[in-house]
């Protein structure tokens, strides 16, 4: 009898990774840019292509860094979710428009509104490559020191921003 | 099942990858390199890197543009002259170690690279526990002398039939 359990419970063990693994996500792969400086960049804003924007003008504050695009569907889905953030807290929220044309993004700033104070324009997805974003949209907080405390993997929900986004940056004194 | 297996094989293909991240379908591919030399070293590389789209795809192998863009980096990059493992390194600070196909070994992949090992040092020591257990009364023990016999009967028995 004992020799027919020992099969049962290896199969019983590996169900249970099975199942753990079928809990874990497969897109949130841990970032080796948290706790690291923002990568640098020098880029113009959406609006004015000849306003440049680098890191160093927004030290000195907690700010959050949304990467998005017009041709991004899961964008549309966060976007309430970031004007209702724009309304509610003072934490700047600079958007990085990646892998966009200049007109569509503009057009869809329009149609569904704009929540960020300056939108930087990334044509060619380079300044995007250095953050490591390969899903759009993704989210990063940034520390009063320029350095990156965490990075939000898809669509920000209105859970992630109560549970993990305002708290965090209540933390780092924004 | 299937219609599931179906639609995340489509979902990959199209480079889409779920409902939380997504990638321009409307741009061109990238342009290849004129000079072949080049570009198959681009794919050398490009075999090492993981598609973080789709995630059981190299970077030489997918078609989703984050992939194309790695493969034009990397050929920037040979053309400046950077090596394999400072182009590996560049992506990996950028991506983390998932984005190597052969992850560093470190404490936290010490269970990924020993772990085969270990598993067959274990099914070798059961495999020879159980030999050295076997009940040697389960033996074919010589035939006695009346066996004997008996099947030298049987055979000439059979020999005389055709």
């Amino acid at each position: 009898m004992k020799r027919y359990l020992w099969p049962l419970a290896i199969f019983v063990v590996m169900l249970g990774f099975l199942g753990m693994g079928l809990q874990l996500n497969p897109r949130d792969v841990p970032s080796p840019l948290i706790n690291k400086p923002v990568p640098s960049f020098r880029l113009p804003t959406l609006a004015a292509p000849d306003t440049l924007v680098a890191p160093q003008d927004l030290r000195g504050q907690v700010w959050l860094l949304n990467v998005w695009a017009s041709w991004c569907v899961a964008c549309q889905q966060e976007h309430p979710v970031l004007m209702d953030l724009a309304k509610t807290s003072a934490v700047p929220l600079i958007g990085l428009n990646y892998k966009d044309q200049r007109h569509l993004a503009l057009n869809w700033l329009g149609k569904h509104g704009n929540p960020y104070k300056t939108t930087l324009f990334d044509m060619d997805g380079r300044v995007g490559l250095d953050f490591g974003v390969y899903g759009v949209p993704e989210t990063y907080v940034i520390d009063k020191q320029g350095v990156i405390r965490l990075k939000f993997t898809g669509p920000v929900t209105p859970e992630a921003v109560r549970e993990k986004l305002l708290p965090l940056m209540n933390e780092l004194g924004a | 099942m299937r219609v599931f297996l179906m639609t995340l094989l489509l979902a990959c293909v199209l480079g889409a990858g779920g409902v939380g991240a997504q990638t321009p379908t409307d741009s061109q591919a990238t342009p290849l390199s004129a000079d072949p030399a080049l570009e198959a070293r681009v794919l050398k590389i490009a075999e090492e890197l993981r598609c973080l789209v789709c995630q059981n795809e190299t970077i030489a192998a997918s078609q989703a543009d984050l992939a194309k863009d790695l493969r034009q980096q990397i050929r920037e990059q040979l053309t400046q002259g950077r090596t394999q493992p400072q182009i590996l390194e560049f992506m990996s600070q950028r991506y983390g170690d998932f984005v190597l196909y052969r992850p560093p070994l470190q404490l936290s992949t010490v269970l990924l690279w020993a772990g085969p090992f270990v598993l067959l040092l274990v099914a070798a020591g059961v495999l020879l526990m159980n030999i050295r257990r076997r009940d040697p009364s389960t033996e074919p023990s010589p035939l006695t002398p009346a066996e004997l016999q008996r099947a030298q009967r049987l055979l000439d028995d059979a020999g005389g039939t055709p």
